[in-house]
């Protein structure tokens, strides 16, 4: 999904810019860093309200392609010099963790979850 | 690249503005060393995760990085306080960082088990008022 659509459907405000034709596979919600880091794959889009110096610092470990911040949170101006100086695209977004996920799953953007048809067989048990 | 170089990155103790950059550094210098992408974020993650465990719960220490053409190797050292029950710590969900810890997004209880998890050896060594060593690596080629 391109960003520019994500930005669309979270009537999101870009904060750091992305290139037009930027995009993500997968999207993972989360605010906490170390479930970040087990969880996340590659060519992700982060959604958190926690848009602190340690999560952009993850964010550049884990090469994310864009952070979208929840809940009308705004990031200080130290940690959005730092996104823009590591070229990590950064959004923000009224809305709360859940819906903005939500949103984005039903538009089709997958999560990061290997939770597929065998963890669904499990839970028929 | 030389058979072995080693770096060596002091670690604060409450530091959570620098905390991370060590991390960040030895992503620079494994991605300039030419190493697989997955090696890379593997010991970014592990090297992240045992710099912030010496932030939030030592006094202090040091990361250092031994390359190798067969291993990536990351040794944590701190000056204490130690981990009483290591195999505790090891739990997934186990955490004991404080509230205001916690609000920062740290906390998870998943600091260790990631370390393990991106590790293809690990091995930690703690002593209550002594210190905690924590020595991983990643085979280079397995990978």
């Amino acid at each position: 999904m391109k960003l520019q659509e994500i930005c669309d459907i979270l009537c999101a405000d870009v904060i750091v810019r992305f290139d037009p034709d930027a995009e993500a596979i997968t999207a993972c919600g989360s605010d906490l860093i170390s479930d970040i880091l087990r969880f996340i794959k590659s060519e992700t889009v982060l959604l958190t309200g926690l848009p602190t110096l340690q999560m952009i610092k993850a964010a550049q470990l884990l090469d994310l392609n864009a952070i979208v911040v929840v809940r009308g949170k705004q990031p200080t101006k130290d940690v959005i010099e730092i996104a823009k100086n590591n070229k990590i695209p950064v959004l923000c977004t009224k809305l709360p963790l859940f819906e903005a996920c939500g949103r984005l799953y039903a538009k089709g953007l997958q999560g990061c979850s290997e939770y597929t048809a065998q963890g669904d067989e499990h839970r028929a048990e | 690249m030389p058979n072995s170089l080693t770096y060596s990155f002091a670690v604060e103790a409450g530091d959570f503005n620098k905390g991370g950059d060590a991390a960040g550094k030895i992503k620079k210098i494994l991605k300039l060393a030419g190493l697989p992408s997955t090696v890379i974020r593997r010991a970014a993650i592990i090297a992240y995760e045992a710099e912030m465990n010496i932030v939030i719960h030592s006094v202090g220490g040091a990361l250092r990085l031994n390359l190798n053409p067969e291993r990536v190797e990351l040794i944590a050292k701190d000056s204490g306080p130690g981990i009483t029950d290591v195999s505790l710590a090891m739990q997934e969900g186990y955490s004991t960082a404080s509230d205001e810890i916690r609000a920062l997004g740290f906390g998870a209880g998943m600091g260790l088990p990631n370390i393990r998890h991106n590790a293809d050896h690990f091995a930690i060594e703690s002593q209550v008022g002594v210190g905690t060593t924590l020595e991983v690596y990643i085979d280079v080629n397995v990978s």
